[in-house]
Formats: C-alpha cells, sequence, structure tokens
C-alpha cells in the first residue's frame, strides 16, 4: 500500500538496525522510553525489539489514553449511564475497562443501558440529531490528538442549537505527563530513562517545542517519532547518537507531519472552547497539576458534568495490579503476578491489560513465551 | 387454486406488507407464506411434497453433518446477502470434512414488521445460491417473533454430506512439518460487511468473497486424498482459525507474513480502522494442511480452480507444547498471531 509500505520496508530496517549495531556503546544500556501506545504496539507488531542489540531497550512510556484513565472517571461514566439514563457513546476501548466492584460499560450495556460504541465524536452528534428526546453523552478521551475533534463538535452543537448533546470531558495532556514521569524519575531514582521518544500525532498538534523544556531541565534527549516501525528504529538511533555525544535536545523524526509550532488553528480552537484544570487524577501517576482540560464555562451546557452532577467518589484501583509502575515505566508487565494468570485481554484487571495500546496487552499479544527466532523455511 | 387462495396468493405476492404474527401462527397465512414465497423460490420435489421432513436415499459411506445460525447486521452487503450466506456457510461447514454437500435445511426466525419484499429478496438469493451449488432446500421451517425480539431475520440452516471413501481431514491431525496452505486474500467479507455499517460507512470497491467451496474441495481432494485439515476462516478470521486447528493438534505454526495474499484494499481499510486483516472474517475462502511433499501438488490444483487463484504456501506446522501460532513479520521481527481477543467490533456473521 502506497505511503504506509515505505515505512516498513524490511531492508530500510536492516540498514537501520546495522547502525544500531554498530553506534550503540557495548560499554552502556540504553533505556529508551516511547511514550506513546502506537509506539509500543508498533515495536511488538513488527517485531523491533528482535532487531535491536540487547543493550537497547524499550521502556513503555504511559501514551495509553484507555490506560490511564483512573477508574473513578469510568465510574462516573457507568452512573451517567445507569442513574441518569443517557445514551452514552464511547470508543469501544473504553467499554471493556473495569471499573470499580468489577463493573464496566459492557456489563452496564448487557443490563439493559444505552451504550453505544463510535468511531468518532460525529457519530455521537449524529446519534443526538437522529434521537432528540435521548440525552446523549459522549465519553471524550484522548491526548491532544483528539482534542479538536471534541472542540470542533462542542461549537457545531452549539452552533446547531442541539439540546441534548453533552461531552464528558477526559481529555489529557502530555507535557505534564512527561513532567510528572520525569520528576518522579529524578526523586525516587527507581527509574532510568536514558532517552524519550516523543508522541506523533499529539505533537502533530502541539507542535515540538512544549518538549524543549523538559529536554533542557532533566537532560534527556527527546527524539519525536512516526508511529510506523522504521520511524521507531530511525528515532532510536537519533536518540542513541544524541546520548554518544552527550546531547540533549529536542530532535523531529517525523519531519513529514510534526513542525515546532503545530497545528496552530488547531491549537486556537481547543483553548477557545477547552480550559485548563487545575489538578487531574492519572492512573500511575496520581494527581498531575494542569494535566487535563475541562469545558469553558461559556459552552458550559454541553458538559456533562455540569449538567448531571455527576457524584460519584473515586475508588482505588485493584490490589497487586502493576498497571501503576507500568505506566510510570518502573516495572515491565511481566513483573506483575497477575500477568497472564488472571489478568488476561479476555479478563482484563488492569486498564494496561485493555487497551490494545497497552503495554500490558501488546506483551500478551504479541510477545509471550517467544522463542528464538529461526528462519522460515522457503514460503 | 381456489379464488380464496388467489386472493392471499396475490396479496402475498405482491409483497408490499411486512411479517405479521399471524405468519408464524401455524394456519393459513403461514402455508399461504411457505408456498408462494419459500416454496415459489426454493422449490422442489420434496418441498413440494409439503411434509415436515425429508425423506431420501444416500448412497454408503461417513456421513457428515453441520448447522450454523446466521445472524448478521446488515442483512445486504456488497457481494451477497443473509440468504446466499446461509447456504455458503453451510455447504463449506460440511465440505471442510472433505464431504460432498447433499441437501440443506432451512428455519428462519422473522421479526414482526419485516418488510416482505426483503424477505423475498433474501429466499430468492438463498435459492440461487443453492442452485448454483447443486445442494437444494429440503425441509425448513419459519416462526415469528414480535417487534423488538429479534433482528429482521435470522436463519439456521443444517447441512449433511457424503465423505468419500480414504478421506480423513479432521483439525487435529496437523503434524510437525505439514505445509499450511490457502485458498486466496484474506478479509474480504468482513471488511465488505464492515464498509455497509451504519455507523461506519466508507467507500471501498470490495466485495463479499461468500461463495460454496465445495467444487474446490473436491478438486483439493481428488489431487491430494491425504489432506490433514480443511478449515473456513470465517468468525475470527485466519487468526483464530489456526490456533484452534494448533490447540486440536497440539503443535505450533508458523507463518510468514509476506506470503499471506490481501487485498490491498482490504489492508487499507484495517490501516485504518486500526484492525488486524487476520482476524478479519471470509466466507469463501479455506485454510488447508498438508504433508509438505503433497504441498505443490494441493497448491496447483488449488490454483486451477476459480475459487483458488490466489493460493498461497504461508507457512509451517512446528513441534510447540504451548501450541503457538507465530509469525516472522513482513519488517523482519517476530510476533505471536494470538487468538482474537474479545470482540472489538459489532459482528459481522
Amino acid at each position: 500500500m502506497k505511503y504506509v509500505d515505505e515505512f516498513r520496508d524490511r531492508q530500510l530496517a536492516e540498514g537501520l538496525a546495522k547502525a544500531i549495531r554498530h553506534e550503540a556503546n557495548t560499554r552502556r544500556s540504553y533505556n529508551v522510553m516511547e511514550f506513546c501506545g502506537g509506539h509500543t504496539h508498533a515495536i511488538f507488531r513488527y517485531g523491533v525489539q528482535d532487531l535491536m542489540p540487547k543493550n537497547v531497550s524499550y521502556v513503555h512510556g504511559p501514551g495509553c489514553p484507555v490506560c490511564v484513565l483512573p477508574i473513578g472517571r469510568i465510574d462516573h461514566a457507568l452512573e451517567l449511564s445507569e442513574q441518569h439514563g443517557v445514551t452514552l457513546c464511547s470508543y469501544g476501548d473504553m467499554l471493556r475497562v473495569p471499573a470499580s466492584k468489577r463493573r464496566s460499560l459492557l456489563k452496564a450495556k448487557a443490563d439493559g443501558a444505552d451504550i453505544r460504541m463510535v468511531y468518532s465524536i460525529d457519530d455521537a452528534l449524529k446519534i443526538a440529531r437522529q434521537n432528540p428526546s435521548r440525552e446523549v453523552v459522549f465519553f471524550a478521551i484522548g491526548f491532544e490528538t483528539t482534542t479538536p475533534p471534541t472542540a470542533v463538535a462542542i461549537r457545531k452543537a452549539q452552533a446547531e442549537g442541539l439540546k441534548n448533546f453533552s461531552v464528558f470531558c477526559n481529555h489529557v495532556l502530555t507535557p505534564a505527563a512527561l513532567k510528572a514521569i520525569l520528576g518522579n524519575a529524578e526523586e525516587s531514582g527507581s527509574v532510568s530513562i536514558d532517552a524519550f521518544l516523543g508522541p506523533s500525532h499529539v505533537s502533530s498538534v502541539i507542535g515540538s517545542k512544549p518538549y524543549e523544556y523538559f529536554a533542557d531541565k532533566y537532560k534527556r534527549p527527546v527524539v519525536i517519532a512516526g508511529f510506523e516501525p522504521l520511524d521507531v528504529m530511525q528515532a532510536t538511533l537519533m536518540a542513541i547518537r544524541q546520548l554518544n555525544e552527550g546531547r540533549h535536545v529536542v530532535e523531529n523524526q517525523y519531519v513529514r507531519v510534526v513542525t515546532r509550532d503545530g497545528n496552530v488553528k488547531a491549537q486556537t480552537l481547543v483553548a477557545e472552547v477547552l480550559e485548563l484544570r487545575s489538578s487531574f487524577e492519572w492512573r500511575g501517576l496520581g494527581e498531575v497539576p494542569s494535566s487535563a482540560l475541562r469545558i469553558r464555562e461559556a459552552y458550559a451546557d454541553f458538559d456533562a458534568e455540569k449538567r448531571f452532577g455527576v457524584t460519584t467518589k473515586p475508588s482505588r484501583d485493584a490490589k497487586s495490579c502493576e498497571c501503576p509502575s507500568i505506566l510510570r515505566g518502573e516495572k515491565k508487565p511481566t513483573d506483575c503476578k497477575l500477568f497472564g494468570t488472571v489478568c488476561t485481554p479476555d479478563n482484563p484487571i488492569g486498564s494496561c491489560m485493555v487497551s490494545s495500546e497497552g503495554a500490558c496487552a501488546a506483551y500478551w499479544t504479541y510477545g509471550r513465551f517467544r522463542q528464538p527466532s529461526s528462519p522460515l523455511e522457503a514460503a | 387454486m381456489t379464488v380464496i387462495e388467489a386472493r392471499f396468493a396475490k396479496a402475498d405476492a405482491c409483497l408490499g406488507g411486512a411479517v405479521e404474527m399471524i405468519h408464524g401462527s401455524g394456519g393459513r397465512a403461514t402455508a399461504e407464506l411457505v408456498r408462494n414465497l419459500f416454496h415459489r423460490h426454493l422449490g422442489n420435489a420434496f418441498l413440494a411434497q409439503g411434509n415436515d421432513q425429508a425423506a431420501f436415499d444416500i448412497g454408503a459411506g461417513r456421513l457428515v453433518m453441520t448447522t450454523d445460525a446466521h445472524v448478521i447486521a446488515p442483512l445486504f452487503f456488497p457481494g451477497g446477502d443473509i440468504g446466499s450466506l446461509a447456504v455458503h456457510g453451510t455447504i463449506n461447514d460440511v465440505a471442510m470434512a472433505g464431504a460432498r454437500p447433499l441437501y440443506l435445511s432451512a428455519a428462519f426466525v422473522l421479526e414482526e414488521g419485516f418488510p416482505l419484499a426483503d424477505l423475498d429478496r433474501i429466499v430468492a438469493s438463498m435459492a440461487r445460491a443453492s442452485r448454483e451449488a447443486g445442494v437444494p432446500v429440503v425441509t425448513g421451517d419459519t416462526k415469528v417473533v414480535e417487534k423488538g425480539k429479534g433482528d429482521g431475520v435470522f436463519i439456521t440452516t443444517t447441512g449433511i454430506g457424503l465423505v468419500p471413501e480414504g478421506v480423513h481431514i479432521s483439525g487435529d491431525r496437523a503434524c510437525p512439518g505439514d505445509a499450511i496452505l490457502v485458498s486466496g486474500t484474506l478479509g474480504d467479507h468482513g471488511i465488505a460487511v464492515l464498509s455497509k455499517r451504519e455507523n461506519l460507512s466508507f467507500e471501498t470497491e470490495i466485495v463479499s468473497d461468500s461463495a460454496a467451496l465445495h467444487g474446490l474441495v473436491a478438486d483439493m481432494v481428488a489431487a491430494v486424498p491425504t489432506i490433514h485439515c480443511l478449515r473456513d476462516p470465517t468468525r475470527g478470521g485466519l487468526g483464530s482459525t489456526l490456533n484452534e486447528i494448533a490447540q486440536q493438534s497440539r503443535v505450533g505454526m508458523r507463518l510468514a507474513e509476506s506470503a499471506i495474499p490481501f487485498k490491498p484494499d482490504v489492508v487499507a481499510a484495517c490501516e485504518l480502522l486500526g484492525l488486524d486483516p487476520l482476524y478479519i472474517a471470509n466466507e469463501g475462502k479455506l485454510t488447508a494442511i498438508c504433508e509438505k511433499g503433497d504441498a505443490g501438488r494441493l497448491l496447483a490444483a488449488m490454483r486451477a480452480h476459480p475459487l483458488g487463484r490466489d493460493a498461497a504456501i504461508i507457512g509451517e506446522v512446528v513441534a510447540d507444547v504451548h501450541a503457538f501460532v507465530q509469525m516472522q513479520t513482513r519488517f523482519g521481527g517476530n510476533r505471536m498471531v494470538d487468538w482474537l481477543l474479545g470482540d472489538p467490533l459489532p459482528r459481522i456473521c
């Protein structure tokens, strides 16, 4: 397929792998945190780790919107659909995430709640238009990539005078998460992350500029990387070079999409409709100041939290689930006692096992019990 | 036909109406629906007898029997509909034992209010599929459920067939060293159906591959009577089907991603939707496992048949106590090909 196959070319991959083997200093290790679930997915789906030398390893970051949403917010969504009787529109991944008391949106749906799986907020708008007698709520999650469509939908709803549509806003911000991870790492010394592969789609919106502060303050290279396997490998090579040369700046591997300033039009739209929350709870990171967005007062009619006054109290994660440490990059999925025993994608305990972008799900789906690779006979 | 009968016949034949509860009452309206709609399309000597069962002679040999409930949304999709699907799906399940399908039965659950014109289209399509396959529907049943208690129409078909002497095809017969083949491009059906989903419509030229595979299977069995396993990768796609066989046979599998045939449109749609084409449903494809030494002959027989033109050898069976299916990626790395997990998509077959 044009414009896709080029980024999955085996010969180029072999060339990059050779360069990495050549340039990686065997006397040290390189722990590279890939921020996004999209990167994690590419690494596993294409077997990128197989192509790396032993001293280059990936630490999986928190960039999976489903994974970082705390249980309390899912309880809120359940409350909206069950107690307020709304039509709740959600992305498919969200449906299976366990909330407190082993409830989930999927279970609520089976019990009769009106929960619809949609592929975009536009579908939710459509459902609201077609069902004027129903209160339709969109369960908005995601980093800066999904934020502009939410802003556009709210503006559309206002322009159309749509009275039965609102958004349960859970949008979170990447730079705040990076800062929290680096801050934790500095404090506890529990994790050694040498460099970051920065978000690709998020950066197409916010640009590469917001990372400059972190690269400088925490002295870690940040290389913004696309989601294709060759992107990940090239960005890894760029990070290794920076580390070898003792540099720590923001570099942009994903130049075909990302600029330093990002998509200013989208940023303006978002700023018009949404504003910073003073603090927001993240799974794995706890309360992080200025790390999420809420709907501005001017658009309060479309804010499901205000419209329905959700009251559920946040609750704690399942005991012995290591999702929080995994999201901080301190542990690998296989370090968790629940991984593959009680917690599998069929019966997920933690959020990292639910989303296909979660580190645990990727480990389980693509990587478990891997045997040494042997060449296939001509097939 | 009496005057009254003719009036009923006319009323139903105009097909302007909808299914009503009375059509399932077992009374005259049921009889009229059966005669004027089902028999009109599916008619054959067995149905014409008007009995509640069909009686027939069969030759000597091993008999296979299978049943399949068909529920699909939307009912009509590019390349087929629930009617043709109900015929092809069951014929294929019979054929995957290496058998020659003989007869089908069909049971319809209709929802009150379902347009008779749509039912007519579905039954006509079923009849066409059955005629083309040479496998008649010889007995059937119809029930009607109240509005809101069904989804338009559900069709359950049962099929029987005869296995030729010396053919022993079963999912537990894969052995280390065997070759794994597929009959053509994968994922066409699932993507064709998805493209017409209400909340997900997108433009694509892809049509369902829905087809009866017994002709292809007959040619394959003639070329290599010792085929070990045959299965049609329907729901769950090739990934799940190979995991089933690996479990049944207690073996592992190693696939080469670059050898697996996909249509570029299917790959593009999967990219867009975040799906893995290995888990997308097929309705006119099969996967076969045979001894390595027979693989070339089997591949040639498959490619010589119109439904196997794009057949390919995609991997090999290996010894593995974990019964894992693994794949060398096009990129040069390795990955697991696990069972389809959960059901990320609304139902598609």
